[in-house]
């Protein structure tokens, strides 16, 4: 049997009104990034709790990525500095535990940014690939 | 150790008690044996008389208890804050989640706690006495008598106590204490400056002990919750018992993440552990955070401040910056 | 259990392409909940839109996933399409494989399999989806405006023009504001009184609009189309519907020292007073710090000669409740105090004014009757100079000053440079600049003339200190073109001084939720798209509360927010987003985290009584939020720590149902 090659798999939370739009434009203007990266919308990135976040690493995520509108743009015009003080202590936490630090991000995208969504998830995926599988934040019993 | 006898403390709530003005009392009540004391409600002299104890054992945290019990007993309750405990009495204010009204909170003064794990670890099993003290004295049940320096066995909390400041009461017995520099915050900054892999290591091994008895939840006077997440099927987090070693993580990650900015370093959730795991290093790992990402903050030092994560500046510090900063 | 049908688009071959949209539609078939999977060229389209509808009925359909574009493109299509075939439209899902997969993959395999996938998290969040309403309410059909200067003045005519009723609340005497005490306007030096009192007298005669004069909001309860305002109308001791305004009382009261605070107290009033000439509503207020027969009861002197019999000296307070749609708020500005600028001699002085004050100096109406006069001993002065940005763009940590530029005054003192030298040739002028902004329609060309054909000097560099000589003031400056230090006599000396927001703006923000910036001025709900909005819905911006603005910007934006009022007014019932947040009282601890998080102030609390299992009752304090004012941002639900709150079409269980599709 093959051995299946290594593919990292990645969560991307994406704000409705800047990033998701942004990953659109980035898709208009062609520019490729991993398929690993798998977009889930929501209204915005304060929407994500981090019990979303743990939740991916135990059904197999090897990063998570917060992606939303630059401080300042935010659409409701403060979720995302709610967002900001969240997951810099969810994952000052999380490196404390030991988990890997690149495995979690968050980016300021907006809805003009399709280059750097692309970008941002190609560095992001390049870096969680790097680490390979995670094996220190997941759950056995989820494992294909 | 403790300069107040547990004598004034009685006659204080037994004259309150009798003049009406509490209908009942928040105390400590002897158990099954000399050190495991128990919270209890006091309604009568004669229950005070017998039963009520004050002692090195007193470490619990009555604050939590006020949530339910303001709810369901007429007129007032009486409750013994010790400076610790009136950090998590004003947290919860903060959180409306008791009515003032319904309180006559007594600030005692404290001397420290002492713990119970580490006089074991000298006396080993089967203490069949003790006797309080600055020099505690134990016995066994193989006629093997002990004299403990109380300050040697001191709970980790109350070496690195914070405060001997009470920041709520109706009514203080003893003298206004200060706040205290201590040196919390050192064995946090011990396990920051360990690799990834050192600090994976350590927490692998504390976190594998739990045994998800939950006491460090129950006890918690943040934990208030109507209905915790760990018993909502619907939270996708319901789990009654660590499957396996994510699920360990997971309770004490969001446990971490759900008092973040609200717990006041009380340090009830590692006094309770029976496994021992130093849980506080979690909870002292946000406040170290807290601190240096968003200013010094104390939850429970002002009724009504706004707790950090339901606050922000424009200036804040980026996530992908934390690291930097945490590991100075 | 839902019955899903899953849609898979061709896009032309834009998803075909790169998407195996045939093998798409068959893995997707065999996800829990879907009972129907089709592949159509152009979903979008109406022939794609039937087969949607079609399928809905034949396979009795509960829930549809479109694998398509993007849902920004095509959701609202799609629900449309679902409404039409009897489903509820919040019951459709899109899975993003155009932008989100074809687009970004080249490869055939790859995109496939992706598509897949994101198909799968679109079953599993449908399989969670519920039929969503959008709530409705109703809207009072009539408007308030918080403000009486030309910013409010403006909206209330153009909200009133449209058919709709409105008030306007002004804590002075009169309406007019800041404009009603100005000389003339740049850039084309119309007289202000000119063009505002026409305005002023059409606010009066005109039957839609109400003037709560003297008087301040004091109460703000409800939500957007449905606010219940409590308004103070302060005792003004003059009953305002007898009052015909003849302004007998005003010369023959015997209080003759009262600081004129129209005229910014260079000169004095009566204790019963009316502020100028053309004031709306035209009525006398006595003012109780002065007033003899008020502090005494010796005097009574306006009762004896108002012959209409409006004096009343035992009026109260009164207290009005009145219901409104929407709130502009137009509160204005002031300049700041210049206290803390000693440098500037300004409490040494007489001599140095701010330019406010040197308004009414050449203001026809104003304490010299418009005469150019230095106040100390009412000579001309010879030569002036002005001072511009005094505390507008100062450092962060310069505590004085704002860090903001005041946006009007480069163009006011060019205005009072040029008529000084208009009126008194002989008159020497020279103004001290750090930079000349004139970033308005004619303004550039206004100050060149200042400079070229009426001969202003001005000077790049910042005023050091100005210092009482005599009767000179010794003015200390840098020529940081020539680099040279300059030492200047002068006469007269006038300071630009910085505007902040009016003192009443922070405590009405608060009353309205509305949010501020850190130097107080209302925050816009977006600052490009929505600039007369404030985040808070139902309540609108207008004029300088916003920002520094000058007179056409402010009148601008008063018409922008008058048409967002309209535009709410015409409605009967406002409906809303349902995607809303929504607190399970059950497990509610009512700590307040969500509400300190709202930007939006849709959450309250309240004390509910519940019954528990052993038959007692308990009262507990729950949040409860307002779906007219709940934007859906759900900040709440992770600030939730029992995780009582939700959001409607984004709730927490169908977000971890989608990474899990994503996980699986």
């Amino acid at each position: 049997m093959q051995v299946k090659e290594y593919k990292p798999l990645i969560v991307a939370f994406c704000c409705n009104w800047c990033s998701y739009a942004g990953a659109d434009l980035a898709g208009n203007n062609r520019l490729n990034y991993p398929a690993d990266v798998k977009i889930i919308r929501v209204p915005c990135s304060c929407r994500v709790n981090p019990m979303f976040v743990l939740r991916a690493f135990q059904r197999g995520a090897d990063g998570v990525i917060l992606c939303g509108c630059h401080p300042g743009d935010c659409h409701y015009t403060s979720g995302n500095y709610y967002t900001r003080r969240r997951m810099a202590l969810l994952f000052s936490m999380l490196d404390y535990l030991g988990i890997e630090r690149e495995r979690t991000r968050v980016e300021w995208v907006s809805a003009a940014e399709g280059a750097k969504f692309a970008a941002t998830m190609n560095d992001f995926a390049e870096k969680v690939a790097a680490l390979g599988e995670n094996k220190r934040l997941e759950d056995l019993r989820c494992k294909k | 150790m403790q300069k107040i006898t547990r004598d004034v403390l009685v006659e204080k709530a037994v004259s309150l008690l009798e003049n009406g003005s509490v209908s009942c009392v928040l105390g400590w009540k002897k158990g099954e044996f000399d050190y495991d004391i128990t919270p209890a409600v006091f309604e009568s002299k004669e229950e005070l008389v017998s039963d009520f104890i004050f002692d090195d054992f007193c470490g619990a945290n009555f604050s939590k208890y006020l949530v339910q019990k303001t709810r369901k007993v007429e007129g007032k309750i009486l409750v013994f804050l010790k400076p610790c405990d009136t950090y998590s009495f004003n947290q919860l204010l903060t959180e409306h989640r008791f009515d003032r009204e319904k309180v006559y909170a007594v600030g005692i003064p404290c001397e420290g706690m002492v713990d119970i794990g580490k006089i074991k670890a000298i006396t080993g099993d089967g203490i069949s006495s003790i006797v309080c003290g600055d020099t505690i004295k134990v016995n066994t049940i193989y006629d093997e008598s002990f004299d403990i320096n109380a300050k040697d066995v001191l709970l980790e909390r109350c070496i690195n106590c914070k405060s001997k400041k009470h920041v709520a009461y109706d009514e203080l017995i003893g003298e206004e204490g200060e706040v205290i520099e201590s040196n919390r915050f050192d064995e946090v900054a011990r396990l920051e400056a360990m690799t990834p892999d050192e600090r994976f290591a350590f927490w692998q091994n504390e976190l594998s002990k739990c045994i998800r008895c939950n006491a460090c939840r129950d006890v918690c006077p943040a934990c208030t919750c109507e209905k915790c997440v760990f018993n909502n099927p619907k939270s996708g987090v319901e789990n009654k018992a660590p499957a396996n070693e994510f699920e360990e993580k997971m309770f004490h990650i969001i446990r971490a993440f759900h008092v973040a900015g609200r717990c006041t370093d009380c340090g009830e959730c590692s006094r309770v552990c029976p496994q021992n795991i130093p849980l506080h290093l979690l909870n002292r790992k946000f406040i170290k955070d807290i601190d240096s990402f968003y200013g010094e903050y104390q939850a429970g030092a002002e009724v009504g401040s706004r707790a950090p994560l339901v606050n922000y500046t424009t200036e804040d510090i980026e996530p992908c910056d934390v690291f930097e900063r945490g590991n100075d | 259990m839902q019955r899903i049908g899953v849609f898979v688009c061709w896009c032309g071959s834009n998803i075909a392409g790169t998407v195996d949209v045939v093998a798409v539609a068959e893995a997707l078939k065999k996800e829990p909940g879907v009972v129907f999977s089709a592949n159509y060229q152009y979903m979008c389209s109406q022939a794609g839109q039937d087969l949607i509808k079609q399928a809905v009925k034949e396979h009795n359909l509960t829930g549809i996933v479109v694998c398509s574009c993007s849902p920004r493109m095509h959701e609202a299509t799609f629900r449309k399409t679902a409404a039409a075939a009897g489903l509820n439209p919040y019951m459709v899902e899109i899975a993003n494989i155009r932008e989100q997969c074809s687009w970004v993959h080249k490869e055939m395999p790859i995109g496939t399999e992706k598509a897949i996938i994101l198909g799968k998290a679109a079953i599993a969040k449908v399989n969670l989806n519920v039929p969503l309403t959008p709530g409705e309410s109703p809207v009072t059909k009539r408007a308030l405006v918080i403000g009486g200067g030309i910013a409010g003045i403006q909206t209330a005519l153009d909200i009133a023009d449209a058919g709709f009723e409105v008030d306007i609340v002004e804590k002075k005497p009169t309406i007019g504001g800041k404009m009603a005490q100005l000389d003339k306007t740049f850039p084309t030096l119309d007289c202000a009184a000119c063009i505002l009192t026409p305005k002023m007298v059409d606010v009066a005669q005109n039957e839609k609009i109400r003037i709560f004069s003297y008087s301040e909001v004091t109460e703000v309860k409800g939500f957007v189309g449905n606010f219940d305002v409590k308004i103070k109308k302060k005792a003004r001791y003059v009953k305002e519907e007898l009052c015909t305004g003849c302004g007998a009382c005003t010369e023959k009261c015997p209080m003759k020292k009262v600081p004129n605070d129209f005229n910014l107290n260079m000169d004095t009033k009566r204790a019963i007073y009316i502020p100028f000439a053309q004031a709306v509503p035209k009525v006398a207020t006595i003012d109780p710090d002065y007033c003899n027969m008020l502090k005494n009861g010796k005097c009574g002197v306006c009762s004896k000669v108002c012959t209409a019999g409006a004096i009343d000296y035992t009026q109260k307070d009164e207290f009005i409740e009145e219901k409104y749609g929407a709130i502009v708020v137009a509160t204005g500005f002031n300049p700041i105090s210049m206290d803390k600028f000693d440098e500037f001699a300004y409490n040494q002085s007489k001599d140095v004014i701010t330019s406010l004050e040197f308004e009414r100096l050449t203001n026809a109406a104003g304490p010299t009757a418009g005469k150019l006069l230095r106040p100390s001993d009412g000579k001309h002065p010879e030569k002036i100079v002005f001072v511009q940005c005094v505390g507008s763009r100062c450092d962060a940590c310069n505590e004085k000053g704002k860090e903001y530029c005041s946006k009007i005054c480069c163009m006011y003192t060019a205005k009072h440079a040029m008529l000084t030298r208009d009126k008194y040739p002989d008159t020497d002028v020279t103004v001290f600049y750090i930079d000349v902004r004139t970033p308005g329609k004619n303004f550039d060309e206004f100050y060149r003339r200042a400079v070229e054909e009426y001969g202003v000097h001005y000077i790049k560099g910042m005023v050091g200190k100005v210092s009482p000589e005599g009767d000179k003031l010794m003015v200390q400056a840098s020529d940081l073109l020539d680099n040279k230090q300059l030492k200047i006599e002068a006469d007269l000396v006038v300071l630009a001084a910085a505007i902040e927001p009016d003192k009443s703006a922070r405590p009405l923000a608060t009353m309205l939720t509305a949010s501020m910036d850190t130097n107080d001025f209302f925050t816009e709900a977006h600052p490009k798209l929505r600039p007369v909005e404030s985040p808070t819905a139902g309540v609108f911006l207008s004029g300088a509360c916003q920002g520094p603005k000058d007179i056409p910007e402010t009148v601008a934006q008063a018409g922008a927010a008058a048409s967002k009022v309209i535009g709410l007014l015409a409605k009967d019932k406002l409906t809303g987003n349902p995607c809303v947040a929504h607190s399970n009282e059950l497990m509610c601890n009512g700590c307040s985290s969500c509400e300190r998080v709202c930007p939006y102030g849709a959450i309250t609390y309240e004390d509910k009584e519940f019954r528990m299992p052993d038959r007692t009752t308990q009262i507990r304090r729950i949040a409860v939020v307002n779906p007219a004012v709940c934007q859906g941002c759900g900040c709440c639900t992770v600030a939730c720590p029992s995780g009582a709150m939700d959001l409607k079409g984004f709730a927490s269980e169908q977000i971890m149902a989608e990474v899990d599709a994503i996980c699986k």
